[in-house]
């Protein structure tokens, strides 16, 4: 059976790393006794795969881990039974049932949602946000993306699905996955390229809301959360 | 939400922030009101090392344990964040509070090797803490210092106001509860230093005088005051079945380098190896039981979530329920996919069996540590390894699959001779060739036998206190001379040889064997920017020397001068239960080339019978 755990990452465990973060599951699993699956081989390791990488010093509300398991809990009762071995910072929000047919969450993921804020002390100058809503409405928005061969130009406009400001808080919906990955730090800092605006490091506190993969074809996307791909367990 | 004592600014600028945010999984919180004492226990080196530490966390588990006692962690800023720490004058924090370690009612450091000494006074000099206990006032915490190089804390007597002799579990609780009665009383801090000294294994350096001989060796080290006592007795857990072993680890977000459930089956060591510190120290050897070992590993595998459980102790092979213990792990965890990680067994057919059922025989290797090239030698040292059972484990492994050997030896070592130094290549040669007679069809490529080499340091309580120790460049031709031989050996190709850096190790002989005199060279180190010294990227030999120059010390005074047999040692205060007189004995059996028994096989009086149990014992109930 295929699992699907979305979960929240917050407060001090934004320093976590990615890898870390791997390594905190499979001790977690083992803690909540969970009837993971392994590998075969001679150093089997559990089934589990993550859908995004979330960089260190970002926080989370959607984040999402798959796991194969031989025997599933209710998810009401897994969710309990996990929450019940975290340590602050990790919490478990669902545990859904994926339909055999279903692809790892990894291969899927073609969107996300973030909030991204200035940290107190941070704040640009006053009309900052006419200046990010003049951003917004370019047609096209040419940067310099590191390639393994060097740099090179490309428009990061078509990756950006949604974007828009409520007060201080700028939402955005940005391409993210395989195919193209829009980080919100790379997108504010081509505003403030764009804008003469200096964003020093640290300014931005970054918070991703959710993930996303895409039911629809090449004409129009459909998005649908990772979660809502899967089905509770009564 | 917990608050961090470093702002994000700080975290996301420096390596691996997760060794300063505390909050794993396990780590206990209180509220600091409902608390009488609040206890900041410090390895003075790296979060992944402080972290990978058994006696730490059986402390930590013994102290939280108590309503009245929180008990907190705090390990040594890496450089990254020392730089930080010093320009910004960010008081240095525990884990879990992230409170200054300044307002704690006590700070313990452990004191592991010696080459962590600068680190101490980084310790105390981020956390703002005077250096000199003297200098401290009631606002400091007490600061007090345990583990193995506390059985020579004289080098660091200054800096210390009390150090605990032996093991932790059984006097702490009682020097608590003075220090709670004390705290209330309004009585002077001075006061407390000389009520602490009446509790066993509490040494209060600064209550003693040390009078030194016109050649710089000691005349008299007496008590300044009738409440210290002439004898400090080393402390001891004798049943180590029924006391404290945490069965709560906190587990790092970050690899530590112990990334596993540690059990340890015992203390002591029944061996008697004449260069071995521990292995006097720790005497008599005790056994935990098997059943609490049973319950503290299932316990401990689910409530930390670790994937791997290692075996701790001085010598596993001598664990009287060995076979039973093992495989009780691995019929219990081996089907759940939990590595069960056995350390350096004796090589014979119970070991060989049991290692490959629990590793994969192709990647692992075989350790053995004869310590000597020649047989003279492991007689010297009454290391009781013969080369035949070398050979013989060696040879069982090679036809059961194994293709990879590891072999430690010491140079340096007392009445050492040039052929004892080649000795080591020939061993691994004939290791190489016994190899090679197993059939082709059953071997695995070629072989690979990586020899290492450290250099020896003679350390207090050892019979070998009294030896002159070698020069860098003595140890670095030691070293040169095997490389040289093994080069002439005919399977030079499956030979790799690794030694041992020589400038640290001249070091580490000096602050093992040390006296009061060195504390100001320690000191003067820190202040030309040593720390970190057991890191040989941070190692500044150059800073050393000068540090040892302006404070007028000999450093060959302290390494090369053979000790005469009635000089009075700094450590000579301390009462390990192992006489003088049975090292003096040992000594002597040395240079005779004269094998002593170990425990089992005889009692050879060494004076741990004192304690009235382990090993002592064993046959008489």
């Amino acid at each position: 059976m295929n699992i699907r755990i979305k979960f929240r990452k917050y407060g001090c465990l934004k320093f976590i790393g990615h890898l870390d973060v791997m390594r905190y599951f499979q001790k977690a699993m083992r803690r909540a006794e969970i009837d993971i699956c392994f590998s075969e081989g001679f150093s089997p390791h559990m089934i589990m795969s993550f859908a995004a990488p979330l960089g260190v010093g970002l926080t989370s509300e959607g984040e999402y881990v798959d796991i194969a398991v031989k025997e599933s809990l209710s998810s009401k009762e897994a969710v309990q039974r996990l929450n019940a071995v975290m340590a602050e910072g990790i919490d478990v929000v669902s545990w859904r049932l994926l339909p055999d047919t279903s692809k790892n969450a990894m291969s899927i993921v073609a969107a996300a949602d973030y909030e991204v804020r200035f940290r107190e002390g941070y704040e640009p100058e006053d009309g900052w946000k006419d200046r990010f809503q003049e951003f917004l409405a370019l047609s096209e928005i040419q940067i310099l993306k590191e390639t393994k061969r060097g740099h090179q130009e490309v428009d990061i406009r078509p990756w950006i699905y949604d974007c828009h400001l409520e007060g201080d808080v700028i939402i955005m919906q940005v391409s993210t996955g395989s195919v193209h990955n829009l980080k919100p730090e790379l997108l504010m800092k081509s505003f403030g390229d764009w804008a003469g605006i200096e964003i020093p490091p640290f300014a931005l506190l970054v918070h991703r809301k959710e993930i996303y993969a895409d039911l629809g074809n090449e004409h129009k996307r459909k998005l649908v959360t990772l979660e809502a791909l899967g089905e509770e367990i009564g | 939400m917990r608050k961090l004592a470093l702002s994000d600014e700080i975290l996301m600028t420096i390596e691996k922030p997760a060794r300063y945010i505390g909050g794993e999984v396990n780590a206990v919180m209180k509220e600091k009101e409902a608390v009488d004492i609040r206890f900041a226990m410090c390895f003075p080196d790296v979060y992944e090392i402080g972290m990978s530490h058994l006696g730490i966390q059986i402390l930590y588990d013994m102290f939280n344990q108590r309503e009245d006692i929180w008990c907190e962690r705090v390990y040594s800023p890496w450089m990254d964040l020392h730089k930080v720490m010093k320009e910004k004058q960010i008081p240095l924090f525990t884990l879990e509070s992230q409170e200054p370690v300044k307002n704690f009612d006590w700070l313990g450091i452990t004191i592991q090797y010696e080459m962590c000494y600068t680190n101490i006074l980084q310790i105390l000099d981020l956390a703002q803490i005077p250096f000199e206990a003297v200098n401290r006032t009631k606002e400091h915490p007490f600061v007090i210092g345990g583990g193995p190089c506390a059985y020579n804390p004289e080098p660091l007597a200054d800096y210390f106001d009390m150090f605990y002799i032996g093991e932790g579990e059984t006097q702490y609780f009682r020097l608590m509860d003075l220090y709670k009665e004390w705290k209330v009383s309004g009585a002077s801090r001075e006061d407390f230093l000389k009520q602490a000294a009446q509790i066993p294994g509490i040494y209060v350096p600064s209550l003693y005088e040390v009078n030194y001989k016109e050649d710089g060796t000691i005349n008299t080290m007496q008590p300044n005051c009738p409440e210290a006592p002439e004898k400090i007795k080393k402390q001891m857990v004798l049943d180590v079945t029924d006391t404290f072993y945490p069965e709560k680890p906190v587990v790092p977000y970050i690899k530590a380098t112990q990334d596993r459930v540690v059990l340890e089956i015992q203390r002591g060591c029944i061996r008697g190896c004449r260069f071995c510190q521990a292995g006097m120290l720790y005497r008599p050897t005790r056994e935990r039981d098997l059943e609490m070992l049973k319950k503290s590993a299932y316990a401990m595998l689910k409530n930390t979530g670790h994937e791997e459980i290692s075996l701790s102790s001085l010598s596993s092979s001598d664990y009287s329920q060995l076979g039973e213990l093992v495989n009780f792990l691995i019929d219990e965890f081996g089907s759940k996919n939990i590595n069960i990680s056995l350390p350096s067994l004796r090589i014979d057919a119970f070991s060989l069996d049991v290692m490959s059922k629990v590793q994969d025989i192709r990647k692992s290797s075989l350790t053995f540590a004869p310590e000597a090239g020649s047989q003279r030698l492991r007689d010297v040292i009454n290391k009781g390894l013969t080369e035949e059972v070398i050979l013989e484990g060696a040879g069982q492994a090679f036809e059961g699959g194994w293709s990879r050997v590891k072999l430690y030896f010491m140079l340096g070592l007392p009445t050492e001779t040039e052929e004892d130094m080649k000795g080591i290549a020939w061993l691994a040669e004939k290791i190489a060739k016994r190899y090679y007679e197993v059939p082709k069809e059953q071997r695995h490529g070629k072989c690979q036998i990586t020899v290492s080499t450290s250099f020896f340091v003679p350390k207090p309580f050892t019979p070998f206190q009294w030896a002159k120790m070698c020069t860098k460049e003595e140890f670095l031709h030691r070293a040169y001379v095997v490389n040289h031989e093994i080069k002439d050996q005919l399977n030079r190709k499956s030979i790799k040889y690794n030694w041992h850096e020589a400038d640290v190790t001249v070091l580490e002989g000096i602050l093992a064997r040390g006296d009061r005199k060195v504390g100001a060279a320690i000191r003067r180190a820190y202040e030309k920017g040593c720390l970190y010294d057991s890191w040989n990227e941070f190692f500044h030999n150059d800073l050393w020397l000068e540090a040892f120059e302006e404070c007028g010390l000999d450093i060959d005074f302290y390494t090369t001068r053979e000790r005469a047999l009635d000089e009075v040692f700094p450590w000579d205060f301390i009462d390990i239960g192992v006489s003088r007189a049975f090292l003096e004995r040992e000594w002597k059996h040395a240079h005779e080339e004269k094998v002593t028994k170990n425990c089992r096989q005889g009692c050879s009086g060494c004076g741990a019978a004192v304690f009235g149990g382990g090993v002592c014992y064993e046959h008489q109930n």
